[in-house]
């Protein structure tokens, strides 16, 4: 705060719009913990619903498997479709 | 500023997670029912080592545990041990299809609630609370694992050695 106040003894109006960006982060920053206390995620008995096949991302896996091997050859990247190694061809 | 500090300090500290189940400590009390509808008390099994078990059907290594948990009851529960498998399923035909699936030869008990599972803090699924004759729990096994199996068995036949 003290350096908020001596901005403002020097600078005037910039010193002023120091301020209100500290207060909006400060209301930001209190938002966000009430945002915390609300979040509850669902704990490991309950995660029934999730593993049903219809939360999948990919509706049917033989499609998706078709998909991928079109993506793969249209792209010249084998196993370039997840997250690790890939596109090099070389595998 | 200070004053928010504080708050937010309170807010946490009452926001604290329940405290797990420990070994030592007296297992929480429960009174679940069957499918035929009968009632299973802990507190009626003092006395009888317990093997308490939280299952869901759509839990894959819950399907390797019960074979073996089937194996346990057969062996161990003329020396006085019981299992208690407490399924979480928010539905019940989906625990039964699984029980069709791979059939139980011990007591299974229903929680859709899902209560025990928070009593006890359950930390994954499937998971495993050994009580002692007392009412104690003697030991917390997370998930399934078939090296551990055998050194858990060792266990549960110590406590039944144990009068």
């Amino acid at each position: 705060m003290a350096i908020a106040v001596g901005a403002r003894e020097r600078h005037g109006h910039a010193g002023r719009i120091g301020r209100v960006c500290v207060r909006m982060l400060a209301a930001l920053g209190v938002a966000s913990v009430a945002g915390c206390a609300t979040f509850d995620p669902p704990k490991p008995w309950e995660k029934g619903d999730l593993a049903r096949p219809s939360m999948r991302l990919d509706a049917d896996p033989l499609a998706a498997r078709a998909m991928a091997h079109v993506y793969q050859s249209k792209e010249g990247a084998a196993g370039g479709g997840t997250v690790g190694g890939g596109g090099c061809g070389c595998n | 500023m200070r004053e928010f500090a504080v708050t937010l300090l309170v807010a946490m500290l009452v926001a604290a997670p329940a405290r797990a189940t420990r070994t030592g400590e007296p297992a929480p009390a429960f009174a679940l029912s069957t499918a035929s509808g009968d009632t299973v008390e802990l507190a009626r099994l003092r006395g009888r080592v317990v093997y308490v078990d939280f299952w869901a059907s759509w839990c894959t290594p819950c399907r390797r545990s019960f074979p073996w948990m089937n194996e346990l009851e057969a062996r161990y529960r003329d020396s006085g041990l019981t299992i208690v498998a407490i399924n979480v399923d928010k539905r019940r035909e989906d625990a039964l299809r699984f029980l069709r699936d791979v059939p139980a030869r011990f007591t299974v008990v229903f929680d859709a609630e899902g209560r025990m599972p928070a009593a006890f803090d359950v930390k994954g699924m499937p998971s495993s609370y050994l009580i002692d004759r007392e009412g104690r729990v003697a030991a917390v096994e997370e998930g399934f694992h078939d090296d551990r199996a055998a050194a858990l068995e060792q266990r549960i036949r110590a406590l039944l050695e144990r009068h």
